[in-house]
């Protein structure tokens, strides 16, 4: 027999790239926007829903879409998750609540931070407000928001979440 | 054996950057001219969808399925991808149209190279034990090719240095080529190398954009009542990935499909061959025995703008649209995938 060889598992081949990268023309108007404190959607020339942040389609029609709506930084939850784990890098504390919010004003949700929250208290249709940094310190960047906080104001039904006006209740 | 039409080919203009535009931004306006091109609304129209592209190029995890955004994907829609370019995506969507599955199929390839190093991108397709952790890059196995034929006496710098010119002076009459222009070879030959042997001008420029093509059945087509030209034959080869292997100097598995694929079954009046390199298209030329009575690269080639992933489609429709306009009856384009053409394909298009 010949002698024996360690089974070789696995190399190291470390891949460095570099690139440079760039979000899309949609992306950056909105982030431009988001610069500046405002959140801003685009809507779909076909079936009129507002996106945001937008992509520069409307992915149900594969349209452009080029008409861009100033909208509200207070929204609704259209669902969430209490996170108990951990995650590596992440700097927040668990327990903490990670929520698909619709701002008014638009029909499609993003997903961001909820706190200031009884975390066992948060329910969908939830009214909830964007809390965010100080001035100075924005960027274009969606964590210019820390997180999104209750605000007191009466539920969305279920079957009026992404339909609520720029002007919320309000209206 | 279903024959297969092509109703339909746009492609955007070659550009040396893009620009801000994301995937969905480039690919949309070529799309819908496509449609256009057929009177269709969006995807929602045809039966199958299948595009051609390759993350690592633009450096943007999952970007394939953010330019499913483009089509119109809701209520849902058959769609595929591959990690190619599409004119494999074209050869999926035929099979399922052979198949039974489809009657209609939109193909399209995009290709954003700008934000990287791309010939540094491409030397991670190699063999990942071997050859990856060396980043060989595409042009320096493009150079040692060129070298092998040079030593052996099968092309001179002047030959290669006439593909380019030939490529230039063609792609004047290409709205979308990005180099283009009348340069004589010996200016050409004047130039300083940049990898040896090769001169920048033998290699093809980094390009961004995309392009589209849309398929049918022949009575697809006739229902749509649009121009059309019809694939008569196709087929794929690949060659070993340890290129110390291959006879560089030849491309046997381009030879091989274009056998399969029925190329010797007529004569060929247009060649769109995918040579990134000056001496590739000798090479791919000499492999698949084309004459003086074949017009090679009529829109200058790849070395006119070569979009990653999406030119090897663009050959099969500048096939096509010399087909239905009538300047040729018959006509064979070529794609490859791989370094120095280790994986070919090749499609018979014929007037229908």
């Amino acid at each position: 027999m010949s002698e024996e060889r360690e089974m070789i598992t696995g190399i190291e081949a470390p891949i460095y790239l570099q690139y440079t990268f760039t979000a899309g023309s949609a992306p950056a108007r909105f982030l431009s926007q988001v610069k500046k404190g405002v959140l801003t959607g685009q809507r779909c020339p076909g079936c009129h829903n507002v996106y945001c942040p937008p992509r520069g389609s409307c992915a149900a029609c594969g349209l452009p879409t080029e008409e861009e709506v100033v909208l509200s930084d207070k929204a609704t939850v259209q669902s969430f998750t209490i996170v108990a784990i951990p995650i590596p890098n992440n700097p927040i504390e668990p327990p903490y609540i990670i929520a698909n919010l619709v701002p008014d004003g638009s029909n499609i949700s993003f997903i961001h931070l909820m706190s200031e929250c009884v975390n066992e208290e948060v329910h969908i249709g939830q009214r909830v407000q964007a809390l965010w940094k100080p001035e100075e310190e924005w960027d274009y960047a969606m964590d210019n928001i820390r997180y999104f906080k209750p605000i007191d104001e009466p539920d969305v039904p279920v079957d009026r979440i992404g339909t609520m006006p720029v002007t919320g209740w309000e209206d | 054996m279903q024959q297969i039409a092509i109703v339909a080919y746009q492609q955007t203009d070659c550009v040396s950057w893009a620009g801000a535009t994301n995937e969905v931004e480039l690919i949309m306006p070529v799309l819908r001219r496509v449609f256009d091109q057929v009177g269709l609304a969006n995807a929602q129209d045809v039966d199958f969808v299948c595009s051609g592209s390759c993350d690592y190029l633009q450096g943007a995890a999952f970007a394939f399925v953010a330019g499913v955004d483009a089509l119109g994907a809701v209520p849902p829609i058959k769609e595929s991808h591959v990690e190619m370019d599409a004119a494999w995506a074209l050869y999926e969507s035929m099979l399922k149209i052979r198949m039974g599955h489809a009657k209609s199929a939109l193909v399209y390839g995009f290709g954003k190279s700008s934000p990287g190093e791309l010939p540094i991108v491409l030397s991670q397709q190699l063999d990942p034990y071997y050859l990856a952790p060396q980043w060989v890059d595409t042009i320096s196995l493009a150079a040692m090719q060129a070298r092998l034929m040079l030593d052996q006496g099968l092309i001179t710098e002047r030959d290669m240095a006439e593909v380019v010119a030939r490529s230039r002076s063609n792609a004047l009459n290409n709205p979308h080529a990005q180099l283009s222009g009348d340069i004589s070879v010996d200016e050409l030959l004047a130039q300083e190398t940049y990898v040896s042997p090769l001169r920048k001008s033998d290699c093809p420029p980094v390009s961004d954009g995309a392009s589209a093509v849309i398929i049918c059945t022949v009575e697809q087509a006739v229902e749509w009542g649009v121009p059309y030209a019809i694939i008569s034959g196709i087929d794929h080869r690949i060659e070993s990935h340890n290129l110390a292997m291959r006879d560089l100097t030849d491309s046997v598995s381009t030879r091989q499909a274009a056998q399969v694929a029925g190329m010797a079954d007529g004569h060929v009046d247009v060649a769109e061959l995918y040579a990134p390199f000056s001496h590739q298209e000798i090479i791919l030329t000499r492999a698949l025995g084309l004459g003086e009575d074949t017009q090679v690269n009529p829109s200058g080639g790849v070395l006119a703008g070569n979009l990653m992933m999406a030119s090897g489609l663009s050959r099969i429709g500048e096939v096509f649209n010399r087909i239905t306009s009538g300047e040729a009856r018959r006509g064979i384009a070529h794609a490859t995938s791989g370094p120095c053409l280790q994986h070919n394909l090749v499609t018979v298009v014929e007037s229908a």
